[in-house]
């Protein structure tokens, strides 16, 4: 079986201040990933890493720098208007904020009669009420209870259901999650995530599910990718990935997660960066100025993809030509 | 880290405090604060955990005595404890209550950014602070204090010439907590301190303020939604729904054998490394303060619901060491965890 979607060398290039002084930030740099059908794919970091952007580079709100995005049959990557609407309808979006999602003066209704309408899937009211309820059935809410009510009537919880309700009315393959339980209430949360589950068993929904939450990525995904400053740090499954992380910079994340349990507090002390910027304009890893383990390569020369035990990792310590000339270098200290 | 012998800092009595908005002619009520009883100890680390909208913020505003229209103190006290002397806030005037704000109790905010003053610099924010508490000391000196202040949390004391937007949002969120550090408070209320934080971020700001508590030897009250926060910093935890304390115990006894079916459900939920099992969240959704359910609030969503719990909010009853506990489950059974 194909991928669903393919990301191939994704690259964004945002430039900032004057003509004179100009500053470019790569926020997708060389991003290379693919989504299998029926599978939940989630795209973590931390702020500023990078996976918004490249949500955004995915559903067309932004022209990518360099590299492409195959989605099914579409292997050229060229979007047309006619391309534009078949992506849409095979691809569909979840925000954030399900109450910045949905205009305040408008009945919630509207935006489902308005897909229907704008991807022709029914014809006339009737027809078009069903398919609406059919959606709504799916992720425990009916017609009924939505009609005639305005976003603020309902709660976060129920409104992010009913906004994955409108996104499935296209029937799409892929669902593009942008943070879809941050704004979530604790005890409801899982309620949203399950759905996810649900979907991709018996509907065969892939999901892109981005956050910065590890915890829920671990809970609902198959596969993980951590991003850093625009790189895909290390990918892979997430067993493999958030059990035993091998990138310093995943094992820093891993680790600070406050886990819900007294007994697991946090016994070591961190020291944190206080300028951004800068990891963006490093030459070689970003990460290089925080990590415990940086070598002098690691300052000048960005690390290759290495492919340990079916996770992806682009860290030098895991490159063999590396290490081995360090060891080299190391015996010769000591002889 | 806690004695139970410690002494209070801080209590409330049966304190309320609604929201009284007039729309339209048709007056509404917002009950945030319902009848809330708090012992707050010394040297300990106090967590108030809730969904957005259960009335946490609210309470903490009720203990700093920052009430303000719409907000309205409908019954209640609040006790602070100064040495050995219990003082009841809001008999206190205005002076009197400006003066036991930042040296006995301070604030650190969730938007750091909207805390610190954008066209100043911290020093003058630093300066303002010290000048209005610290007699008898120049500019000069202020600024001595600070710099050393700052040195002793491990701040590079060359943020003072910064202003706040040319810091990160870790570093102005640990500024922030500096400052409400300064003048040494016995008690410091953290609203959501570390929510829109990266959790690399998050734990540098929780360090801080853990190491804060243990030069000051004082008591913090943290307030989060976020679990995993309480399970590493708080000593005791609340449990707050729909303005209401429904569970109270030491954070062990919290995660391990919660009692109230809210509570169950809030820490059965947490999705955790290692553990793939299906996770129920609590059915429907959190009640309007406008518009309470009657008798227990959380009854619509208990899987547990008796007809008492529709007709009566259930008396907070002790269980065992410091754990109590509101449910009518419980108070059936006195021992074990609520069928």
């Amino acid at each position: 079986m194909g991928a669903l979607l393919e990301i191939r060398n994704l690259r964004k290039d945002f430039a900032f201040g004057s003509l004179l002084s100009r500053l470019r930030i790569t926020a997708v740099d060389d991003v290379s990933f693919h989504v299998m059908p029926a599978e939940i794919f989630a795209l973590a970091g931390e702020s500023g890493c990078g996976k918004t952007t490249t949500a955004r580079l995915i559903l067309g709100f932004e022209e990518p720098t360099a590299g492409s995005i195959l989605h099914g049959a579409n292997r050229k990557g060229r979007r047309r208007k006619r391309e534009k609407v078949w992506f849409t309808q095979g691809v569909q979006a979840i925000f954030q904020n399900p109450f910045e999602t949905f205009n305040p003066l408008r009945r919630v209704e509207c935006y489902f009669f308005e897909t229907v309408h704008n991807y022709g899937l029914s014809s006339g009211r009737k027809g078009a009420e069903t398919l609406i309820d059919e959606t709504l059935k799916a992720v425990g809410l009916s017609f009924r209870e939505v009609s005639g009510r305005y976003p603020s009537e309902f709660s976060g919880g129920q409104l992010q259901r009913v906004s994955i309700a409108r996104a499935l009315l296209t029937k799409p393959s892929l669902l593009l999650a942008d943070e879809p339980v941050s704004m979530v209430d604790a005890s409801l949360r899982m309620s949203i995530v399950n759905l996810f589950k649900r979907l991709r068993d018996e509907f065969d929904v892939s999901v892109i599910y981005i956050t910065h939450d590890l915890a829920t990525a671990y809970y609902v995904c198959d596969r993980i990718a951590v991003m850093f400053r625009g790189n895909v740090v290390e990918m892979g499954g997430v067993e493999s990935v958030l059990m035993s992380p091998r990138h310093p910079y995943t094992k820093l994340l891993r680790a600070s997660i406050p886990e819900a349990d007294p007994s697991k507090r946090w016994k070591a002390r961190i020291s944190l960066t206080d300028i951004e910027h800068e990891e963006y304009l490093r030459r070689g890893c970003r990460f290089a100025g925080r990590c415990p383990e940086v070598m002098d390569v690691c300052r000048e020369t960005v690390p290759p993809d290495v492919d340990v035990d079916g996770v992806q990792v682009k860290c030098f310590l895991y490159d063999e030509a590396t290490m081995r000339t360090k060891g080299r270098e190391v015996a010769a200290d000591v002889g | 880290m806690t004695g139970a012998g410690g002494g209070l800092v801080l209590r409330t009595e049966e304190l309320k405090t609604f929201y009284v908005l007039d729309a339209f002619g048709t007056e509404k009520i917002v009950k945030a604060v319902n009848g809330v009883d708090l012992e707050i100890r010394e040297n300990e680390v106090y967590g108030i955990a809730g969904e957005s909208g259960c009335g946490k913020t609210t309470l903490l505003k009720a203990l700093y005595s920052a009430i303000e229209p719409p907000l309205r103190r409908i019954g209640g006290k609040v006790f602070y404890v100064r040495d050995g002397e219990e003082i009841d806030v809001y008999s206190l005037g205005k002076e009197e209550k400006r003066r036991l704000r930042w040296e006995y109790v301070s604030y650190v905010p969730q938007g750091s950014m909207s805390v610190l003053n954008p066209v100043k610099r911290l020093k003058d924010s630093y300066g303002d602070f010290l000048e209005s508490h610290v007699a008898g000391k120049t500019r000069r000196g202020t600024l001595a204090i600070a710099r050393e202040h700052l040195h002793q949390l491990g701040l590079p004391p060359k943020v003072l010439s910064a202003y706040p937007h040319q810091l990160s949002g870790g570093m102005r969120q640990r500024v922030t907590i500096a400052l409400a550090a300064l003048l040494g408070p016995r008690i410091m209320i953290g609203d959501e301190p570390t929510t829109a934080l990266d959790v690399i971020v998050q734990r540098g700001v929780i360090q801080l303020l853990k190491s804060v508590q243990e030069t000051l030897k004082n008591t913090i009250v943290l307030v989060t939604h976020d679990m995993g926060v309480h399970a590493n910093v708080a000593d005791r935890i609340g449990i707050m729904y729909a303005g209401v304390m429904i569970e109270e115990a030491a954070v062990e006894r919290v995660f391990e054998k919660p009692l109230h079916p809210y509570t169950q459900y809030l820490i059965d939920s947490l999705p955790k490394f290692g553990d793939k099992s299906l996770k129920q969240s609590a059915p429907g959704s959190p009640p309007s303060l406008a518009e309470l359910p009657g008798g227990c609030p959380f009854h619509p969503r208990c899987p547990h619901a008796m007809d008492v719990c529709v007709q009566k909010m259930p008396d907070i009853v002790t269980i065992g060491e410091d754990h109590k506990v509101a449910c009518w489950l419980v108070e059936g059974d006195r021992d074990g965890r609520a069928a």
